[in-house]
């Protein structure tokens, strides 16, 4: 079978139980770490996360010299992923510590306890792979992880996990939500703000450390923010924003389990991630709410809009033109000729706009506290900002003042 | 907590704090490091008054409010609210942080910040129902922000944000109103929008109490003041206490005499 044909029947749960059962894990996996990850984003806490999973290693490395010296094989998942969970959890509290009690800042702690950590928990595998026991193979596989040779146990207790991780996030959506966009209401409205960071926190730590085996603890930062920053570009909302971020979590870690089980010498958790990125810069690119093209575009357009008005404007004064741009948009819509010379169709537009701009400054003087004010742009049509009784009601004042003045 | 043990807790502060008082305030200390930022404030607010914080920049005026709700822990002093720790009477405060204090470039919409208000209210786990936004929605017209409800909180400015913040607090139909500079950098129309809407929550008989920063409307605005640089001032009705000597006391040398001159003063 070539590597797409695999690749192909693999994506649609083809290619045997066991392997079907690595990509479903991989994507609850996914499926958790986008959701849980867009709250850390929101709040602003992504390097948080980064310090957590690489203060799973030593634990990794503790656990199986436990499971060892207790005579058993020492890979068993869920002890390592115990001994992971409660060295990252005293790495969390640790940055947590420091942060309250020094006057050192966040980043600081962060810089400090991951380097740390991470470097005690490469000390322990190195004195691992020295031990004895010959058996150690694959701890390293901690580091980017791989799905090769997973267990179906083993992709079982992963997607119940990233399940549940799921759950919970959406359980807290609420007061998440609540403390990432404004921490001291939440306090007051009677939100535990530091528990709430700790479930989040908590939150990132059980995804770190179930998803240590397919992702590996280097790249599963990436997991956690990548989601919810593509998802950033297709909303406003925050309930949809977690769904997207899931959802995207999800299908990278689908996918980037597919491909790496196709071609076995590609590192799972790099695959994923460069999966995700994918995702991420079309979203860049092409999302019509946030997107870079899109973003263009509407700038130009309003661009062009602006110098349409104010060349209608400067007809109606009859004062000169001489920007490029503004000439050009004149006259490819017709409302000069070629000398500059406004058109029929010209002077009609260059009239209303006028009329427009003194119908405005009749209406923020005589109805400062309207909503049509505050939401006028500078350029829409007053039909669509105000009733036609309103705009009646504004030409009667301008009359009335032309009448004063002669 | 049951009431003997409160009683033993704090004895003093339980005999002289009145059920009806929305805040009253025992030497309430509060330091950012080793330096008091508010420094054995009392203060006790009389229910449905509209109390002015003033004080210079850096006086702990925000301090004083974030200190009695809890929102910055407490060196030391004890805090009432309606007789009670905050802690019982929560639902009956709504509190309205300082604009600068959150990123609006948070992915909501006008109305699902107001819908914040209601997270006491629903619960962590029921879903919204139509009643809930139509409950929000009446808090965006009172505040005139109905026309923007679905509109993305980074594209409003700082005037119409601030109206968004009250509507959120409007939605928790609290009987206390604590505000954090309400009028710091908005426009005439949203201060004028604000103001109606704190006097009309005065003719409803709620309290109100806003720190502010501009002292010619003062009288305007409030009946009450309270003034703080770090320590209390003066506490009281705007005709005895709003006076050129506490003003003094107050700013000391930074406010120029001249100035105090302009201010219509009792």
């Amino acid at each position: 079978m070539s590597f797409l044909d695999y690749f192909i029947s693999a994506l649609f749960l083809q290619a045997g139980y066991n392997s079907a059962l690595v990509a479903i894990g991989a994507g609850l996996l996914g499926l958790s770490a986008g959701s849980a990850g867009a709250f850390i984003f929101l709040r602003k806490r992504a390097l948080v996360s980064d310090a957590i999973s690489h203060a799973t290693l030593p634990g990794v490395g503790i656990a199986f010299m436990i499971m060892v010296a207790f005579g058993s094989d020492g890979r068993w998942l869920p002890g390592l992923i115990i001994g992971s969970a409660i060295s990252s959890a005293i790495g969390l509290l640790m940055v947590e510590w420091i942060t309250r009690k020094t006057r050192l800042t966040e980043d600081a702690a962060i810089g400090a306890v991951l380097s740390v950590f991470f470097g005690f928990g490469i000390v322990l595998l190195t004195v691992i792979q020295t031990m004895s026991s010959g058996r150690q193979a694959g701890l390293e596989n901690f580091l980017l992880g791989s799905t090769a040779g997973m267990l179906i146990s083993e992709a079982t207790t992963i997607a119940v996990a990233g399940a549940l991780a799921a759950a919970f996030v959406f359980l807290l959506r609420r007061p998440m939500t609540l403390v990432a966009f404004d921490p001291e209401y939440a306090a007051t409205t009677g939100v535990n703000v530091r528990n709430i960071d700790l479930a989040m926190m908590g939150l990132a730590l059980i995804v770190t450390v179930i998803g240590l085996k397919i992702v590996g603890l280097i790249l599963i930062v990436a997991l956690l923010i990548i989601p919810p920053v593509t998802a950033r570009f297709w909303t406003n909302q925050v309930g949809l924003m977690i769904g997207i971020a899931a959802i995207v979590g999800g299908l990278s870690g689908y996918i980037g389990a597919v491909l790496s089980a196709a071609e076995a010498s590609l590192p799972t958790g790099p695959i994923i991630v460069l999966i995700a990125f994918g995702f991420f810069l079309f979203s860049a690119l092409f999302s019509p709410l946030r997107g870079g093209l899109a973003s263009a575009l509407r700038h130009q357009r309003f661009q062009r809009r602006v110098h349409r008005r104010q060349g209608l404007l400067s007809l109606a004064r009859r004062e000169p033109i001489y920007d490029g741009l503004t000439l050009r948009i004149l006259r490819r819509s017709g409302m000069i000729r070629r000398d500059g010379v406004a058109t029929a169709r010209g002077r009609i537009a260059a009239q209303k706009a006028a009329r427009d701009e003194a119908r405005w400054a009749i209406a923020r003087r005589m109805l400062p506290d309207d909503s049509a004010i505050e939401r006028y742009d500078g350029l829409t049509p007053i039909e669509q900002m105000m009733t036609p009784d309103q705009i009646a009601e504004i030409d009667r004042m301008i009359a009335a003042q032309q009448g004063a003045k002669a | 907590m049951s009431n003997a043990k409160l009683v033993a807790e704090s004895g003093k502060i339980l005999d002289v704090a009145p059920k009806d008082a929305p805040l009253t305030v025992r030497g309430l200390t509060v330091s950012y490091g080793n330096k008091p930022a508010v420094f054995s404030v009392d203060a006790s607010i009389p229910a449905g008054s509209m109390t002015a914080i003033i004080g210079p920049n850096g006086a702990g005026k925000s301090t004083f409010l974030k200190g009695a709700l809890g929102v910055v822990p407490r060196l030391s002093g004890e805090v009432r609210i309606f007789g009670k720790l905050f802690a019982e009477a929560r639902d009956r405060v709504a509190y309205v942080p300082q604009r600068a204090s959150v990123d609006w470039d948070f992915p909501a919409r006008v109305i699902d910040v107001v819908l914040m208000g209601l997270y006491g209210s629903v619960g962590l786990f029921r879903l919204w129902q139509s009643r809930h936004r139509e409950q929000a929605m009446e808090c965006l017209e009172r505040v005139g922000m109905a026309d923007f409800a679905d509109r993305q909180i980074g594209q409003l400015s700082g005037g119409q944000q601030q109206r968004v913040f009250l509507a959120r607090a409007l939605a928790q139909n609290a009987e206390f109103y604590l505000l954090d500079e309400p009028f710091a950098g908005v426009d005439a129309a949203t201060e004028r929008a604000i103001v109606s809407v704190l006097k009309e929550l005065k003719t409803e008989g709620r309290t109100v109490v806003c720190v502010h920063h501009d002292l010619s409307t003062v009288p305007e605005y409030f009946d009450r003041v309270l003034l703080i640089n770090v320590r209390r001032i003066a506490e009281g009705p705007v005709e005895t206490t709003f006076t050129a000597e506490n003003l003094q006391e107050t700013y000391g040398g930074r406010l120029a005499a001249t100035h105090i001159d302009e201010l219509h003063l009792a």
